[in-house]
């Protein structure tokens, strides 16, 4: 967006992104992602999933400074106090406020949905690409071992991975980014498959670009905004998949703030001390709904076939 | 089908139809060497995975304080002295005969568990189903029927919900709310401790063993206890149906079919169930299929909260003790039950919708 000048008024900036022919490739380019924005924030549901995400990651990146209280500290004679002024979501069995673990957790949850995403992404799309474009052996082989990954539900393969790796949560993050990524690989070869046979490769290839020159300047491109909503609606199972780990005690372990952990221990005193269980559930689940609707908004936007 | 198949098939009635049976039985051998390979490789991630253990599987069996003697003996019983494809061929061969070892902690067959439990979850699951489906269909319908109306927009919230929320959180809070709070449920468990040896078991599923033995009382405290965390395990099959058969609706409605029946003056019920529903029934099969398989998963989570002792519970289990046999004897289990499932709406939707020939 260097190409309007920095002194020029914010109303020009409009205008060039507005302009109905684009002078430069840049100018195009931004006016794609500008028209894209705009689709975005105009689909409430996906505007709210963005807001509450983004005020979520905020709290995680802030929360210790606006707490007075330590995730860890104890204080047995303030324990499993109903919510109050003090404490805005109550205090647990060993009078931790919870709300600070809440927050505390936040940055736990969403590392190991943004961590998945990073392992479990790339990979998906680097094979399912290759696959789809180089046909052939590899494709065979590729995608025989992604059904073998999809004949399981990505709970009971990811179960099975902590069962060998052992608990905590880098295992459940490679656990999960092992569950993850077959679904991505077949989706990005769907789309690799559409544009093997296009004009613009075979003139590529007659330039003489290598293959893998193809597949990474002119067959990934495309794949990607497909593999981004998948990746964000799948953000939504990935963080139930953590929290079912970390409750079943097999992700973080206690005294981690780790939401599924904290529902897991704050199961015994439920029945008396509702607060316990309320507070992290009631989190998880807000945090899976913004990036399903998000998901969904960004699946409208992206997917031209929505025009 | 080439040009050249297809000048055949026209040519002469005989041949096109002997040539559908010919491509039908090459359709059958693909499928059949799909699904082999495809188990081949499922036993291959858990053979492989069974190997990533950090755990030394001769001392879980024996204890930290065997002698080397004993440590040896069990080495060459175990088959671990030979190399590793000789032991990978045992493996195969061993679970394609469900022979899955023992289990550490039981000490008996991990089939034999695997027998034992599994009907405790067939009937979680199966009520599930029948609720999520019972409810879901007609959700999507008439989500579907009123689209962009408010009816729409609460189906939709209804089923975002129902993807989002974490199911082991909805299963506690219904055991405050209808468990403790208003008494509506009975107690986490299967069955009371008191009838637990009273009712003679046949089917293993005790809401029809309890009607068998003729014993109402029975019947009555295990429907109170099937039915809060069915319903939670049916939430999650509701939303994903609802969602589907809304789409699958969506798409028929939008046919030409469809205003030509009202065109006719057929009724909005008539339409929607007398002409477009017909053409989803095949498709939401398949749908009803894929949920089935998983609740499995649910069920791992819920038979947690509900102390259900089923085939969940008993995976959790083991994988707490690492009981490696059974956790990976279940993982096959499961894979099988998926594939099986996936086959067989395959096979269906061939058999039963047309479109498809």
């Amino acid at each position: 967006m260097t190409d309007a000048p920095v002194t020029q008024p914010r109303e020009s900036l409009r205008a060039w992104l507005r302009a109905p022919t684009a002078s430069s490739p840049r100018q195009a380019r931004a006016q794609a992602v500008w028209r894209g924005w705009q689709r975005l924030i105009a689909n409430r549901a996906a505007f709210a999933g963005l807001i509450v995400l983004v005020i979520l990651v905020t709290l995680a990146a802030i929360g210790p400074w606006l707490t007075p209280y330590s995730v860890m500290g104890q204080d047995l004679s303030v324990r499993l106090q109903p919510p109050s002024a003090q404490h805005l979501l109550g205090t647990d069995d060993l009078g931790r406020d919870i709300l600070t673990r809440i927050l505390y957790g936040a940055r736990i949850t969403l590392m190991m949905a943004a961590l998945v995403a990073v392992i479990a992404g790339p990979i998906g799309l680097a094979v399912g690409a290759t696959a789809g474009y180089l046909g052939g052996w590899f494709d065979v082989v590729a995608m025989r071992l992604v059904d073998v990954f999809l004949s399981f539900p990505s709970l009971i393969l990811a179960l099975a991975f902590v069962a060998a790796l052992g608990p905590g949560i880098e295992n459940a993050v490679i656990a999960i980014s092992l569950s993850a990524w077959p679904p991505i690989a077949r989706l990005a070869r769907a789309e690799a498959l559409t544009v093997r046979k296009s004009d613009y490769i075979a003139a590529a290839r007659l330039q003489g670009a290598s293959p893998m020159r193809l597949i990474l300047k002119h067959v990934m491109p495309i794949c990607l905004p497909s593999v981004v909503v998948r990746v964000t609606l799948n953000m939504a199972g990935i963080i139930l998949t953590a929290a079912g780990l970390g409750f079943l005690g097999l992700g973080a372990q206690p005294p981690s703030p780790e939401w599924g952990a904290m529902l897991a221990s704050g199961r015994q005193f439920m029945l008396t001390s509702w607060w316990l269980a309320a507070a992290p559930g009631a989190a998880i689940m807000l945090v899976s709904l913004s990036f399903n609707l998000l998901g969904d908004g960004l699946r409208d936007v992206l997917d031209p076939r929505n025009d | 089908m080439s040009a050249g198949d297809l000048a055949n098939s026209t040519s002469s009635n005989r041949s096109a139809s002997s040539m559908r049976w010919g491509s039908a039985a090459r359709e059958f051998l693909r499928t059949v060497a799909t699904v082999s390979v495809t188990i081949l490789g499922l036993l291959a991630l858990t053979f492989f995975i069974g190997r990533l253990l950090p755990l030394d599987p001769v001392l879980a069996i024996l204890g930290d304080d065997a002698s080397q003697e004993a440590y040896d003996r069990m080495v060459v019983k175990l088959g671990l002295d030979k190399p590793l494809w000789e032991q990978f061929i045992a493996y195969l061969w061993n679970s394609l005969h469900f022979d899955f070892g023992m289990s550490l902690t039981s000490g008996k067959p991990v089939t034999e568990d695997i027998l034992r439990v599994f009907p405790a979850t067939l009937e979680l699951a199966t009520v599930a189903m029948i609720l999520g489906t019972g409810l879901g269909i007609p959700l999507g319908v008439l989500a579907a029927a009123n689209r962009d109306t408010w009816i729409d927009q609460v189906v939709r919230v209804i089923s975002l919900i129902g993807y989002s929320a974490p199911i082991f959180w909805l299963g506690l809070l219904g055991l405050v709310v209808f468990y403790a709070g208003l008494g509506w449920v009975g107690a986490p468990g299967r069955i009371d401790i008191v009838y637990q040896y009273d009712l003679e078991t046949r089917t293993g599923l005790y809401l029809i063993d309890s009607l068998l033995a003729g014993r109402l009382d029975i019947f009555a405290d295990v429907f109170g206890r099937i039915v809060l965390p069915a319903s939670i395990l049916a939430y999650g099959a509701m939303a994903y149906i609802s969602r589907m058969t809304r789409s699958f609706m969506l798409e028929q409605l939008s046919q030409e079919y469809i205003i030509a029946a009202q065109a006719k003056g057929a009724s909005r019920l008539s339409v929607v169930w007398g002409h477009a529903f017909p053409n989803i029934a095949v498709q939401l099969v398949t749908v009803v299929a894929l949920s089935y398989a998983f609740l499995l998963e649910g069920a791992v989570l819920t038979e947690t909260v509900f102390a259900w002792p089923g085939f969940g519970r008993y995976l959790t289990t083991a994988l707490l003790r690492a009981d490696m046999n059974a956790v990976l004897g279940c993982t096959l289990i499961v894979g099988f039950i998926f594939i099986t499932l996936n086959l067989l709406s395959d096979v269906f939707y061939r058999v039963f919708d047309p479109r498809t020939r």
